[in-house]
């Protein structure tokens, strides 16, 4: 068996080379930072050490008689065909082990999805494709929540374009690359923290692999999970369900504080959000500016940064909705409300009336359009509260 | 003349004979399987190195999309069916399929099927775009105009799926030859019989989960529209009560094709006949009350979520009886290492790595971490890589001196192998690690923490799809060429059963008109 020798050593090299090659990078799941998360790792490494065991034995077996039945060894078969006795032994051995494997198991189980008496309570939302946490304090006074949408960072965004002209040179070195966002969902250290877990449009789900935690948002209905962290720090996620186009592009981050800093950091949140929002008239250009800066973030993905649009997203250059005469208002109307049954979501309530004022604005005068109106936070803000829908 | 066969077009557009059928199903699933294939390329492409090089994250989830329904609808299972048209009759002893005309027309409704999916490619808005699993409301609501293509082609992947289940079923209850009872049928018609049954009875639930989706499109219901009263989790329930069992549908003829091969090369009994019906019937049995382990984080109530994993860690239990009872026949036997033989104990050893990770997935506080990762792809493509389809392959260097009356070309037969299991390791052994590090599904792009592996499976991916154009020359050579030594009726030194004892090589155009005596 010449070959078979040659073709096993070249497996051997290979695996080698595979294991050196990838030393410096994660191979197994990590243990985490809770007290479920590191049960569940041990409970992954239990039925790991079970399972190459009981590969190694059978495994064994097998090669050995490969070996040392082949035909130049063993001319002449045996003749046997069965024996009850081996047969229900290897039906009742791997019963007992599956047993010793789902005892700790259940307990494990029961004792993640036991979400009652928590700390505190977060609302976690999945959007195409950001994240949303709203603080529930429970006091019934709406002014206190506090509530923010978690999108990808712009850095991100821009490497993975880049990376198109990954062959020019243009290498990704950033660590934290697809896993960054602008405003990371805060909790409190050593607090237990229930999640409630929805979402607005498809199916998402929530997964912060260092808790253990992953969830399905289901849009229509409310699913719980929970946490308690320790250790201070700042953990990342991802959405795990796909969930169209940017699936891969809405992670999460979990930043975990001492409980006086979140206090601290709450309180700020709450404070901003009762000062009510920021209505100063802009200047054309500030308009563009910060449009253009707003585009990219929460509308480029679907109709692309030059505006051209992307197959079921349409285009927003020289089209009706955007250039046609007196359609501001439906502009308006359109981003805040979106469009039902299509993946055009309503930025009503997700952007600041200056953002939504810059974003029309840019739309309506960039690539070409130049129909030089101009949208002020005010007018928004107007709509929103009495002229709008 | 009892060869007598029609020439021309007209011979395979009209034919009913189960060996003409037989045949354009396998070279339909091939082509599929090279269609596919090609899809996965691109997928392996884009995740050669972290960053968006070549195509857009929405084309990106077409192909995953169609590079699952593709090798499922499109590759395995016509692969199975083609195998056994051809095998079924002559293991039994019958001249042909109990319903010959059903069985052309369950064929030619499948390029139509596959015309109409993959037609959708070049729509405006794109083919379909959410998984092959088509989670509602991501199909509904927001999929794209071409989904209602997909529909149409999932029916009628359907209606074909269930004419072949109840033509293998009807054949095999009243066509077997005197003395064949059902305790000495071969392990593939048993495997297969049991196949037909899963079939008949899932396939519907399809249909019914794809109805409700194109009224829910267009004709104004809510089956998964919460808003309207509706339930998207009702859609996972109903599509996974079809799912698990169509993964048996896709492995048990495998098994069935290692319980023929492993024998003849180990030149002994098959151990265990009787508890090899049994664990295959339990395992079918077990396939329709598990459904929901793939839906762990959805949000079940904890008893939900325990019956699920004890119910599927028991599978376990009768597929082991498997695994050991092909050991147990190998044991003290007088083995050869002919093509067949190779590819059925890597199908034994790699279909039960994948077994092994099923474990891991069963245990539901560890499947929150696996769930929706690589390690999930990994583990599926285990048992369906060097499972279903390492167990066609194996079937094909076995049964070919038979369907052709010439050995395939051996030398290069081995190096098809050698390759395929290097590669197949390479491209799938990695993803178990970028699972487990956190890598999730169905994603154009991921962090540089994941790139060697991603590199690593993306090179093996690219050899694995190169490697199976050999596999096409061989056939090509084969079959059409007709180039190597004749075969003898026997074909393998140790082979049994009716199409080796009491056939010639090649098997005639029309084989058994009068029924063996079996005793």
């Amino acid at each position: 068996m010449s070959l078979f020798r040659k073709v096993a050593l070249a497996v051997a090299a290979l695996a080698v080379l595979v294991l050196t090659g990838c030393s410096e990078q994660a191979y197994n799941m990590r243990e985490g930072v809770t007290e479920i998360s590191k049960e569940v790792y041990s409970l992954h490494m239990i039925v790991i050490w079970v399972c190459v065991v009981i590969g190694v034995l059978t495994f064994g077996v097998m090669f050995y008689s490969m070996f040392a039945h082949r035909k130049s060894k063993n001319p002449n078969p045996a003749k046997f065909s069965h024996s009850t006795t081996v047969e229900i032994i290897w039906t009742v051995i791997p019963f007992i082990i599956l047993i010793a494997l789902a005892v700790p198991a259940v307990k494990l189980l029961i004792k993640m999805e036991d979400s009652s008496n928590p700390d505190m309570t977060v609302m976690v939302k999945g959007w195409q494709w950001k994240w949303e946490y709203k603080y529930i304090d429970g006091d019934n006074d709406p002014s206190n929540d506090v509530s923010f949408f978690s999108n990808l960072d712009d850095a991100s965004r821009q490497q993975a374009l880049n990376a198109g002209k990954y062959f020019s040179g243009t290498k990704i070195e950033d660590e934290n690359y697809l896993l960054e966002v602008d405003n990371p969902l805060v909790i409190p250290a050593g607090q237990k923290v229930r999640f409630l877990v929805t979402a607005e449009d498809v199916i998402h789900s929530f997964w912060v692999p260092d808790f253990s935690v992953k969830k399905d948002a289901i849009p229509g209905f409310i699913n719980e999970v929970w946490t308690k962290v320790d250790e201070p720090g700042i953990y990342r996620g991802v959405c795990a369900e796909l969930c169209g186009k940017d699936h891969g592009f809405m992670p999460i981050v979990v930043k975990v504080l001492e409980q006086a800093e979140y206090d601290a950091w709450l309180a700020e949140q709450v404070e901003a959000a009762k000062s009510g929002p920021d209505l100063n008239e802009r200047t054309m250009a500030q308009l563009m500016t910060e449009g253009e800066a707003a585009y990219n973030k929460y509308c480029a993905a679907c109709h692309m940064p030059n505006g051209q649009g992307n197959g079921p997203f349409p285009s927003l250059i020289g089209t009706e909705v955007v250039t046609g005469e007196g359609s501001v208002d439906k502009h308006i109307d359109i981003v805040l409300n979106g469009v039902p049954g299509t993946a055009m979501q309503a930025f009503g309530a997700q952007l600041t009336e200056a953002e939504i004022a810059a974003i029309i604005t840019y739309e309506r005068n960039a690539w070409g359009n130049d129909t030089g109106d101009k949208v002020q936070p005010q007018d928004i803000y107007d709509i929103k509260n009495g002229g709008g829908e | 003349m009892a060869d007598h066969k029609p020439k021309g077009i007209s011979r395979w557009l009209f034919t009913t004979n189960h060996k003409d059928i037989g045949t354009m199903y396998l070279v339909f699933s091939f082509i599929m399987f090279l269609i596919g294939g090609a899809m996965a390329m691109v997928i392996r492409a884009e995740l050669f190195q972290p960053g968006l090089q070549f195509v857009e994250p929405n084309f990106f989830n077409q192909m995953t999309t169609l590079h699952g329904l593709i090798m499922v609808f499109g590759a395995v299972m016509p692969a199975t069916v083609g195998l056994a048209n051809w095998l079924i009759p002559m293991m039994i002893g019958a001249p042909d399929m109990a319903l010959p005309r059903m069985n052309n027309w369950s064929f030619w409704i499948l390029p139509a099927a596959f015309t109409l999916l993959l037609s959708s490619l070049f729509m405006e808005g794109g083919a379909p775009n959410f998984g092959w699993t088509f989670y509602a409301p991501l199909s509904t609501t927001y999929g794209p105009p071409s989904t209602d293509f997909f529909i149409f082609g999932v029916h009628l992947m359907g209606i074909s799926s269930i004419m072949g289940a109840i033509n293998v079923i009807v054949t095999v209850f009243n066509m077997r030859a005197p003395g064949m009872t059902l305790m000495k049928m071969p392990l593939f018609v048993w495997t297969w019989l049991i196949t037909a049954f899963l079939l008949v009875m899932v396939m519907p639930v399809l249909a019914g989960a794809v109805t409700m989706m194109l009224t829910d499109r267009h004709f104004g219901t809510s089956f998964f529209d919460a808003a309207g009263g509706g339930d998207p989790v009702m859609f996972q329930h109903i599509f996974w009560f079809f799912g698990h069992p169509e993964v048996y549908i896709m492995i048990l003829p495998a098994f069935g094709i290692a319980s023929a091969i492993i024998p003849t090369f180990s030149r002994k009994k098959l151990f265990g006949y009787s508890s090899m019906v049994y664990a295959t019937a339990s395992i079918a049995f077990l396939s329709f009350i598990v459904w929901a382990h793939h839906m762990f984080t959805v949000g079940m109530p904890v008893k939900g979520e325990l019956f699920f994993m004890v119910a599927t860690m028991l599978i376990a239990v009768p597929t082991g009886v498997k695994v050991f009872n092909w050991i147990a026949t190998m044991w003290k036997g007088s083995i050869t290492y002919e093509t067949p033989m190779l590819y059925a104990i890597a199908f034994v050893i790699l279909f039960t790595i994948g077994g092994f990770s099923g474990v891991m997935l069963a245990l539901t506080p560890v499947d929150w971490q696996y769930h929706d990762t690589y390690f999930v792809v990994a583990h599926f493509h285990y048992v369906l890589f060097p499972g279903a389809i390492f167990g066609t392959m194996a079937a094909v260097y076995y049964w070919m001196p038979k369907w052709t009356g010439r050995m395939y070309d051996e030398k290069l037969a081995k190096i098809h192998f050698w390759l395929s299991i290097v590669f197949v390791n390479l491209t799938f052994f990695p993803m178990h690690f970028s699972g487990l590090a956190g890598m999730q599904r169905r994603v154009p792009d991921y962090n540089i923490m994941f790139s060697d592996f991603n590199m690593w499976s993306s090179i093996g991916a690219f050899g694995l799809g190169l490697t199976q154009f050999l596999f096409l020359w061989i056939l090509v050579k084969t079959c059409m060429l007709k180039k190597g030594e004749k075969a003898t009726d026997q074909v393998w030194e140790g082979a049994e059963g009716l199409e080796f004892t009491h056939l010639p090589s090649p098997a005639p155009y029309h084989s058994f008109d009068t029924p063996p005596k079996v005793d």
